[in-house]
């Protein structure tokens, strides 16, 4: 309980003075996360949207597959990007493996899934409930496609945050891709790791208590959304 | 734009729920498609529309079929489908969708608002509305860009007398502007007040096709004749 109760105050003792090390990895699991997510979110949407609203043999067998890959094993993510991008892979040549960028793809390939699936099933349901009026004046499916996304947009986003919650607490992915290089391609999570298996367990706890204090933020945005949605449209 | 409706069948999973019928609407005036329900009324119009295809017989509008002519007549649901926007911009939806440049929006909208009456609830949630203000709404939309018709399928089946009041004072107003009305009711004293010409229809058969007052005076079909008395007629 010492231990732990030391490492407590260290920890917090880094939150509040703001420590510039803790700094850097916040800023840098940030960004990373917020890259991944908005290709994920310019990936993701039209993608779910299309699913949800064209007819082609094999859509069922499609929308199994991209359901299945929301709960892909960030690691195996890991792995496989690290097989394209390591020197001996086919995308040797670009020179992405353990930078920031090769982190964004990997966290990407996690995250399109969770938005193209969670927008498939919003935009699905508002067409069904839609699709006699937007028949009836004439819509084109282009019109039909930004119509059911623009009036599905708290249910979206709420998918975006679901799909953030997801890129910042994995490590298994960034781990790999990334190498966990100092004041490159360090983040919360690999630090976490790395430090506490080091014993530093001041460090490890502060980033712990910021990573829950963002899921926890994440986690009331989306109930906000949610109600705000409610009293708006009943 | 006249209609001619030529041996009109639609049938679904065996089920025969229009048959045979064959009527010529033409003229200004407020046609009223009076039968009980499950007549096949709503069918009848989805027909009419385009909405949905005769599985026999064909329909035309001026000469062309009625997908080709749908921009040129305006629906109104039982229940109207309200889009999760304000009042102003569910109106504007439509001019959007049918390509009317965005600095005429405005201008429009105002007009379509004014003459239903909901000047004053521009800026509101559409779904937050009332019943009666929802269908006057959705009235309003198909009112825009002056169609020729105006179909209307059981507009206050779910209103109570003052909304429906209202609503009836809008589809009067309507019709004066020239366009020609085709409602469909199961409720007899509202095709009293409203109607210039009825069609009577059970399981979807035509059974009678006349000018209001004489229909009213003295129905020739016994079927109709039972149901303006008030009886449950199967």
């Amino acid at each position: 309980m010492n231990d732990f109760s030391s490492a407590l105050s260290n920890a917090v003792g880094l939150v509040a003075g703001l420590d510039p090390q803790l700094l850097e990895i916040v800023g840098l699991s940030l960004e990373i996360s917020l890259s991944a997510v908005l290709i994920a979110t310019i990936l993701g949407l039209p993608m779910g949207a299309t699913l949800a609203l064209a007819n082609f043999p094999g859509r069922r067998a499609a929308v199994v597959v991209l359901n299945a890959f929301m709960g892909l094993p960030p690691v195996v993510v890991g792995l496989v990007i690290y097989l394209l991008l390591s020197r001996a892979g086919p995308l040797g040549p670009l020179g992405l493996l353990f930078t920031p960028t090769a982190m964004i793809i990997a966290q990407a390939v996690l995250v399109t899934p969770i938005v193209a699936a969670l927008a498939r099933q919003t935009v699905a349901d508002l067409h069904e409930e839609y699709d006699e009026h937007l028949r009836a004046i004439g819509s084109g499916p282009l019109q039909r496609m930004t119509t059911l996304l623009w009036d599905g947009r708290f249910r979206l986003l709420t998918a975006i945050l679901a799909g953030f919650g997801r890129a910042i607490a994995e490590v298994g992915a960034v781990l790999i891709v990334g190498g966990n290089i100092l004041h490159s391609t360090r983040v919360m999570t690999t630090t976490i790791a790395l430090e506490t298996s080091k014993g530093n367990l001041g460090l490890a706890l502060g980033l712990g208590i910021i990573l829950v204090l963002m899921a926890l933020s994440v986690n009331a945005a989306a109930v906000l959304l949610g109600d705000a949605a409610h009293r708006r449209f009943g | 734009m006249p209609a001619a409706v030529t041996g009109v069948c639609y049938a679904i999973d065996g089920k025969t729920l229009i048959d045979h019928v064959s009527c010529r609407l033409d003229g200004p005036g407020r046609t009223v498609i009076l039968g009980p329900n499950g007549a096949g009324k709503s069918v009848l119009l989805r027909l009419c529309h385009g909405l949905l295809a005769p599985t026999a017989g064909h329909i035309r509008w001026g000469g062309a079929s009625p997908v080709e002519t749908m921009h040129r007549r305006g629906i109104v649901f039982q229940r109207p489908v309200m889009l999760r926007r304000s009042v102003a911009a569910n109106v504007e939806h439509v001019l959007k969708i049918k390509g009317v440049p965005r600095i005429r929006r405005p201008a429009l909208v105002e007009a379509a608002l004014a003459q239903s009456g909901l000047g004053s609830l521009g800026q509101r949630q559409a779904r937050t509305l009332s019943g009666g203000e929802q269908q006057r709404l959705a009235i309003a939309r198909a009112w825009l860009l002056e169609p020729a018709v105006v179909l209307l399928d059981e507009p206050t089946a779910n209103l109570d007398p003052g909304a429906t009041r209202a609503v009836e004072e809008l589809i009067i107003n309507l019709g004066a502007t020239g366009a020609k009305i085709i409602m469909t009711t199961h409720d007899i004293a509202q095709a009293r007040r409203l109607a210039d010409e009825v069609m009577f229809l059970h399981h979807g058969r035509l059974l009678e096709h006349r000018p209001a007052a004489e229909f009213f005076a003295g129905p020739r079909d016994p079927n109709a004749a039972g149901f303006i008395a008030g009886e449950l007629i199967t």
